[in-house]
This record gives C-alpha cells, structure tokens and sequence, in this order.
C-alpha cells in the first residue's frame, strides 16, 4: 500500500465512522458493552504505542535508549500539569541531549 | 429551533470555542513535524489533517508509519480506524443534540471530534450546545490545519529527526494524549494490560500488529461492568474522554 493510499483509506474510514453515529437509528448504537469497548479502545491503543514506540527498534526487539530517557521527562511534565506541546519539546530535546552527549 | 442565547453567554461559548481551538491548535505543530519526519510529504501530512482530522487516529498513522514504513499501510488504517471509533459514538450524541438532517450532517460529521464534542456536551441550554459544536469544530479546523502545515515545514527544514529527538517526541505526545482518560482505576488497568500485550507481541511480529493484538484488552474490559460509578465522565458514558481540553 502506497503512503497516499495509506493516507486516503485512513481518512475515507474515519469519516465513514464518524457519520456513521448521524445515519444510523439512534438506539442502534446504545448498549453498555459498546459504549465500553468504544471509550477503552483510545487507551488501550494509545498506551500500546507508547510503549512500542518508546521500548522497541526495527529489527533489534525491546530496548532501552533515549526514547525512554525522553517518556520518563515526559510523564513528569504531565504529573505537573505541562501543556501538550511542553511534554513533547522535552521529551525531545532530553533525547537528542543524551545522544549529543553519546547516549542512546 | 431553541431560545436564542443572549450577548453574554454567546461570548462566552465562543470564547470557550476559540481558546479549545488554540489550545488544539498548539498541537498541530508538532503532528506537522513528526508527520514529515515520518516520511510523509507536506502534501500527505496536509491531507491527513484536512481529511481525516482526528488527533489521535493521524499520529498514529504517522507512528505506525515511520517504524514499518509504507508496508506497515494496512495496520496503520486498522489503528487509525479503531481509534476513530469513538467518533461515531460522539456523532450518535451530537446527532441528538444538533438536529442535523440531509446534507447539513456531512460537516456535522467532518467536526466531530473529542473537543466539539466536549464543548457542547459542557453547555447547559441547547442553543449554546449547538454553538459550542459549531464554533469549537470550526476554529479547531481551521486552527489545526494551519499549525500542521507550519510544523510540517519546520519539520521538512530540520531534516534528520534522531538528531532533534523526534523518534522520542512521538511516544510523548501519544502519553498526552492517553493522560486525560487514566482518571478511572479501569482504564489505568487497561492501559498497563495493553502495553504489555503489546511489548510481550512486538518482537514477533511486523510494525503495527502488537498495537492491534493490544487493542484486545479493550474488548475484554467492555465486557466486565464497571467498577467506577457511571456518571457524566464515568465509563459509562462515551462521553468520558473528550473533556480533556475543555476543561484545561
């Protein structure tokens, strides 16, 4: 699959979801299961590609180098109520400083 | 047709609207740089943000496509989609709340996200819960999508992004995204149970799977009641996400 296919099919799917919830009879989608299953999916998807993106290299299986120096910044800008952008620039930054001093 | 609102609590929907925006907004320059430093083009980075326009469900495209590159294709739409889900159910709530019918629903549709969502579902009387909507989805539009074309610029100007720590920016922002729904002991649960399906998956198969095999500890926690008390951010709610910007 091409990076534009990759990019329309994703688009085209996410929209199709989206107004799925206006055509669809409005008792169709109720359930407790499903209202469930539809909050847990976000968290259980987001927390699976940190840990992926964070503790894994192509080819090279689990691994600890900069990235995780980087989430451990990370999640204490959050515990301190850091906006969105802040947690990301230190996360960053913290990475490509422990590479320039040759970690990682 | 509700009672119209009057001047003051119009300015405060829409002031509410337009900073949900800008704090929104904020983000986009960072989806724009680590989209390039993804391999994508400024083109594709672009279109992913006027097409399909969901945060969380674009850099997860973008995540899954810079560790598996373009082969990782069909994985990175099945994520994108299964994070996008909740966006139907939003609809399914805004649907009631707007009063949308015919062509008017295809926009509707287009701006439902966590933060119209949020705002309107946060407003007391109808016709702020429709302005909140429409206000709040039409200045996170417009505000996301130039901060994206600005960080893919800077990201397209900065080149290697191992030398600037953009393979460490991308789990960051993916944790700040998943900080906001951790409020329940359940999805706390949810989210440690799912990373590690996902590490104990990941050496043994391509990019893209493990978050996919994770995906399943959602299924199976929908199953099991909640121990939290429903409520308007309990679990129970589909609600219970959104109100992350709103609220900051």
């Amino acid at each position: 699959m091409t990076l534009w296919t990759t990019v329309l099919m994703a688009s085209a799917f996410a929209f199709a979801l989206k107004l799925l919830g206006y055509v669809v009879p409005h008792h169709a989608l109720d359930g407790v299961v499903v209202s469930r299953v539809t909050a847990m999916l976000p968290v259980a998807l987001l927390s699976a590609l940190v840990a992926v993106q964070t503790f894994t290299a192509p080819g090279d299986g689990l691994t600890i180098d900069a990235r995780a120096a980087g989430l451990a910044v990370a999640v204490t800008a959050l515990l301190l109520r850091a906006p969105f952008l802040v947690v990301v620039i230190l996360a960053a930054v913290t990475a490509a400083t422990l590479r320039a001093l040759g970690w990682g | 047709m509700p009672a119209p609102l009057s001047d003051q609590r119009r300015n405060e929907v829409l002031r509410q609207c337009l900073s949900v925006g800008v704090a929104t907004g904020a983000y986009g320059i960072s989806f724009g740089a680590l989209s390039v430093a993804a391999g994508l083009s400024i083109w594709q980075t672009i279109a992913l943000s006027a097409l399909l326009f969901s945060g969380a469900s674009q850099f997860a495209v973008v995540g899954i496509v810079a560790a598996g590159g373009a082969g990782a294709g069909a994985a990175a739409v099945a994520t994108s989609s299964l994070l996008g889900a909740r966006n139907g159910i939003y609809g399914l709530q805004m649907s009631r709340l707007l009063g949308v019918r015919g062509l008017r629903r295809i926009p509707a549709a287009q701006l439902t996200i966590d933060e119209s969502t949020a705002v309107a579902i946060g407003q007391p009387e109808p016709a702020a819960q429709r302005l909140g909507f429409w206000g709040t989805g039409l200045a996170v539009y417009v505000l996301w999508n130039l901060t994206t074309l600005g960080g893919a610029v800077v990201g397209d100007a900065l080149g290697n992004p191992q030398k600037y720590g953009l393979d460490a920016a991308a789990p960051a922002a993916f944790c700040a995204l998943l900080w906001p729904r951790l409020r329940h002991g359940d999805a706390r649960a949810v989210a440690a149970i799912a990373a590690v399906i996902a590490l104990v998956v990941a050496p043994h198969a391509p990019a893209g799977i493990p978050v996919l095999v994770a995906a399943l500890a959602a299924v199976v926690a929908g199953f099991f009641p909640p121990r939290t008390p429903p409520g308007r951010d309990g679990l129970a709610g589909p609600g219970s996400p959104p109100d992350q910007e709103a609220t900051r």
